[in-house]
């Protein structure tokens, strides 16, 4: 977590000046259940790619190469659209890193 | 070249806003739409302006055009009345806290229900927590001056918050006056060239943006830069109305007195009603009574320090409110309730009464002015308050 600043250092407005932040905000921190990818049964035709909201399909030469876990939400939308079902929703509490 | 019109409230605003020339003035087109929105309209389709005008379906729409307009770099206007306020809501708290120096007339008229379209003042006052500067305006001339300076106040750097210019519905708003209209290079020489003080939307080598998600961790801070602008705005306010003075001839300030100065009570009552007021208060004088009459100019920032030291002298204060807070302090109107807290803060320990009057356009006459005034020298005499909230013109 950066230090807080204080109401003299900070622009009025709730204004956001430098672009492009949002990627500072670890937004995977929500994530209750991780998508878990079958590789062998991936096809590589990334419609998770397409319907992820947070763009946290990592691609690699045209290939899904797995996901951005500090920025995916656990939604599942690549899960349901998948149209081979390689991927699966694992809850996080069951997951042995 | 300066020249004297023969004109109402409504339309000494929209000229104000013609000589202004605002990039975009968005606005909901009918009632309870003001006649300054179908008189600048005029003005826009004869091309006199080079403003954008947007007519959208709401009220809450036009605040939000505004809003949009004010974070893409424009100089926005917007007016509305009574109902139109009220439905604005949620979007006049975002302009204030967007701090967008957004101006915008509102002619001060009844909230529903039972419908009334007639004057009160309970939709400024419904708003007067919502981060907007607001300043009463006594007849039309005002309200054609406070335009002009609201620009000025508004996007001061130090300031940048919209600004509500407000005036009675009909008395003002509808009443023919003597109005004096500056010469239009004279006022845009003293608005000045818009300069947007924060990064805007349409500037692509700055992206920014506006109105994101704020939490716990950020948002109690922007309030507090909030409070800060606030207090920077009264300093601003006095200056502009100095400033104005100099180059118009006619200068302003938080709030305007008249026999105040060696007077034993006070009446102290915002915008059109200071008129009769005052003509009173000139004519109780003839008889021998010490009476003045302080009308606020600036209900938001509320002058409370400069009020109470205008006041310490006087015997009784007698607040006139055109505007009830339901279930507040002995249900007392706002200016009083501020008032009170200002003499228990400042120091004041003199008795003050309320006066409940005009509700719903309910005519004010002299002769109850003069009611008051009595009624304040007794409390004077006796040093007894009596009853706190008193009803004018109310049958019982």
């Amino acid at each position: 977590m950066p230090e807080l600043k204080g109401w003299k250092d900070i622009p009025i407005g709730g204004l956001i000046v430098e672009a492009g932040n949002a990627v500072e905000y670890m937004t995977g921190g929500w994530r209750a259940f991780r998508p878990v990818r079958d590789a062998t049964k991936c096809i590589h035709c990334l419609m998770c790619w397409v319907f992820c909201p947070d763009s946290s399909i990592m691609i690699q030469d045209s290939q899904m190469a797995g996901f951005d876990l500090d920025h995916c939400k656990g939604c599942g939308i690549c899960a349901a659209q998948c149209p081979t079902q390689c991927i699966e929703m694992v809850e996080e509490g069951r997951i042995e890193d | 070249m300066r020249e004297y019109l023969a004109i109402d409230g409504n339309t000494a605003i929209a000229t104000a806003m013609r000589q202004i020339n605002p990039d975009v003035v968005a606005a909901y087109p009918i009632t309870p739409q003001t006649s300054t929105v179908q008189t600048f309209s005029q003005f826009v389709a004869d091309g006199l302006v080079d403003t954008e005008f947007v007519t959208v379906e709401s009220e809450h729409s036009a605040m939000s055009a505004c809003v949009g307009a004010a974070a893409a770099g424009a100089r926005v206007m917007t007016a509305t009345s009574s109902a139109g306020l009220a439905l604005m809501w949620e979007i006049v708290y975002v302009a204030a806290s967007n701090r967008l120096p957004i101006v915008m007339l509102v002619v001060n008229r009844a909230l529903s229900a039972p419908i009334n379209i007639h004057c009160d003042h309970s939709d400024s006052m419904g708003a007067r927590d919502a981060g907007w500067i607001q300043i009463f305006s006594e007849n039309p001339q005002e309200s054609y001056d406070n335009m002009i300076q609201a620009v000025r106040i508004a996007e001061h750097p130090d300031v940048l918050l919209p600004v509500m210019v407000c005036h009675d519905g009909f008395i003002t708003s509808h009443g023919l006056e003597r109005v004096e209209i500056f010469d239009e290079g004279e006022v845009r020489d003293f608005i000045g060239t818009y300069k947007p003080q924060m990064p805007t939307l349409l500037d692509i080598d700055n992206p920014v943006t506006y109105g994101p998600l704020d939490f716990y961790d950020y948002y109690y801070e922007h309030k507090r830069q909030q409070v800060e602008a606030m207090r920077h705005a009264k300093p601003v306010i006095i200056e502009v109305g100095r400033e104005f003075g100099r180059k118009f001839g006619r200068s302003y300030s938080l709030f305007e007195t008249h026999c105040l100065e060696d007077a034993e009570v006070a009446i102290v009552v915002l915008s059109s009603t200071a008129g009769t007021t005052r003509v009173m208060v000139d004519r109780l004088r003839a008889q021998g009574l010490k009476v003045g009459l302080l009308k606020p100019r600036v209900f938001r920032p509320f002058p409370a320090q400069e009020l109470v030291e205008a006041l310490s002298h006087v015997k009784a204060i007698g607040v006139m409110d055109r505007s009830i807070s339901f279930g507040s302090m002995n249900n007392a109107g706002p200016l009083f309730l501020e008032l009170c807290a200002a003499l228990k803060i400042y120091g004041g320990d003199m008795p003050i009464v309320d006066y409940v009057f005009g509700l719903g356009g309910r005519d004010i006459v002299p002769s109850q002015i003069e009611q008051v005034a009595h009624e304040l020298l007794k409390i004077a005499e006796t040093g007894e308050r009596g009853e706190v909230v008193r009803y004018l013109g109310v049958r019982e």
